[in-house]
């Protein structure tokens, strides 16, 4: 169970004038759950986009399951930032997570009674099946996350990608959330998530890359998530709580 | 004429028909311009498509609609490309680049009418009715050539529903499950465009804007479904265009255009006040009636805290 479902290999990219990734070579195996962290600004969401095509690339290839993204856009999954959407938009919870299967309804066709069942268990499982009639301006952030995640569900993907999922959830739908990851990680689906908090990388994720404009590291989390390459990755002071001699302080080097 | 006889009058029968489904197109591509947040740029089109006209007129020499509205879609087309060139390799924002071609097609458009009003059988040529639109100037194949654009675009939005609803809520994800954003937005901006000129002999490249963007936003005021809000402002459209032509055919050459958009206000302001989705009126009462409540509350904690006393 160790294939290679995603190769990068030395990809760019940039916005106007400023690179914003360079020389990105990495590879993903199947049934991992990988985790992709970086400062601000290091071109995590932007890796993502130019890996589905969604932004330009300036070079580089990227192989989904040894082909091309075009024959195996129907195995692949994407979760974009909640804030890619306006919300006010007029629809309700199950409509927007019945969008997922747009791809298996067929285009011109209507989504049966049979796609809509499937819609609404997807939304069961994140917890919001109260909600699926609801108006998507009036759910929460984290329930809005969760309509975001169900309507991943419903495609049923091998490969996922998903753009901050834990940006300004609570708690209860960040357990919510990572559970559904590491469900999708036990039935082998692969899993890339662009995360933020550093404290939980070791308990989320089985791999982690750090990304700076580039791959900083990248293999198993308990190999590879080290001060040494966070120091690297973010550069400057990272300053470390719980440090036994109080605070230390580890610089570029 | 009285009400009735005009009423009966068939060539006017066939105008309101032609300006009701105007209305209903618009209304249905506005809200598509709605959520693609470009209900804006309808106007500035409108006005650049105004160069064309003039410019199909000078090539035929004679008044030719389905001419005329090839040359206002080439304008409008070609304002909508400076637009995103400005936008895309300069620093100035959208804005600003809409700004700046609607009024410099415009005011080209304004020069070249002057230069045709001037040559000799120039005035005749009905030109200047395209500003504010004359919905009774239109002869039985302007009706025609109307009718069937129109029902294309209104077929075009109801075939793919479920796709343009995918394709303005979450573009990036329609991409992902295969569909063509190339495609989308190229049927977008034709059936955008074909909805503007189509509907400046009517209503004016001035106003068609309005027709556009006003019945979509009163829809807004009454439901939180894609499918609904399409409907409403399809049907607000359809009866702004039809009063507005029937109360202009009162006068005699009485622009039709001001008379549409003043029907498309009316029924905002109605939607505005008593709209059930946040309608000034309903957000009052629910106001009030949570202050009660709260008071209501407040008063109990007082009278509690006395007891213990």
């Amino acid at each position: 169970m160790s294939d290679i479902v995603l190769k990068v290999g030395n990809l760019a990219a940039a916005y106007r004038k400023n690179t914003v990734l360079e020389n990105v070579s990495f590879e993903i195996n199947s049934g991992s759950l990988t985790g992709i962290v970086g400062p601000n600004g290091a071109g995590k969401s932007t890796l993502m986009k130019t890996m589905l095509n969604l932004h330009p690339s300036l070079q580089g290839t990227v192989s989904f399951f040894h082909s091309s993204l075009e024959k195996m856009k129907k195995r692949i999954g994407y979760v974009p930032q909640r804030g890619s959407v306006d919300w006010d938009f007029p629809t309700d919870a199950l409509d927007v997570v019945t969008m997922g299967l747009y791809g298996q309804v067929g285009w011109f066709k209507r989504a049966s009674s049979a796609h809509k069942r499937k819609a609404y268990e997807a939304l069961e499982k994140m917890g919001m099946a109260d909600y699926a009639n609801r108006q998507i301006s009036q759910l929460s952030g984290g329930q809005q996350q969760r309509v975001f995640l169900a309507r991943a569900l419903v495609q049923e993907a091998d490969l996922y990608f998903m753009d901050e999922p834990l940006a300004g959830v609570d708690a209860a739908t960040e357990r919510a959330i990572m559970k559904t990851l590491q469900e999708l990680k036990s039935i082998g689906k692969t899993v890339l998530v662009v995360h933020h908090d550093l404290q939980t990388v070791t308990d989320y994720y089985d791999h982690v890359l750090f990304l700076n404009r580039t791959v900083i590291a990248h293999g198993k989390t308990k190999e590879v998530f080290t001060r040494n390459n966070i120091a690297k990755t973010y550069g400057g002071d990272i300053r470390w709580l719980g440090e036994e001699n109080g605070y230390g302080l580890y610089p570029v080097k | 004429m009285d009400m009735g006889s005009i009423l009966l009058n068939s060539s006017l029968q066939w105008v309101l028909f032609s300006t009701t489904i105007l209305g209903i197109a618009a209304g249905t591509i506005g809200c598509l311009a709605y959520w693609k947040k470009q209900s804006l740029l309808s106007d500035s089109l409108a006005h650049a498509a105004l160069p064309g006209v003039v410019i199909a007129y000078l090539m035929l020499g004679e008044k030719n609609l389905i001419i005329m509205i090839i040359g206002a879609g080439i304008s409008a087309l070609l304002g909508a490309y400076f637009i995103h060139f400005i936008q895309s390799s300069t620093r100035i924002k959208e804005d600003t680049a809409m700004g700046m071609i609607l009024s410099v097609f415009f005011g080209f458009g304004i020069m070249l009418l002057t230069i045709v009003n001037r040559t000799a059988g120039g005035n005749q040529s009905g030109l200047d009715s395209f500003i504010f639109g004359q919905a009774a100037a239109m002869v039985q194949s302007d009706v025609v050539t109307m009718f069937c654009l129109t029902s294309v675009v209104i077929l075009i939005v109801f075939i793919g529903f479920k796709e343009w609803k995918l394709y303005l809520f979450d573009p990036n994800f329609a991409k992902g499950l295969g569909l063509s954003l190339k495609w989308m937005n190229g049927i977008y901006m034709t059936i955008f465009v074909t909805t503007i000129v189509v509907g400046i002999q009517a209503v004016g490249v001035i106003l068609i804007a309005a027709l556009i963007i006003i019945p979509s936003v009163s829809a807004r005021y009454w439901t939180h479904s894609f499918k609904t809000m399409i409907l409403l402002s399809a049907i607000m459209g359809g009866i702004s265009g039809a009063l507005g032509t029937f109360i202009s055919a009162l006068g005699s050459s009485w622009p039709t255009g001001p008379f549409i958009v003043l029907f498309a206000a009316a029924l905002f302001i109605i939607s505005l006040l008593f709209g059930k989705e946040h309608g000034l009126l309903i957000q009052y009462i629910q106001r009030k009636r949570h202050k009660r409540l709260v008071g209501f509350h407040a008063n109990n904690i007082r009278l509690k805290t006395k007891e213990v006393e």
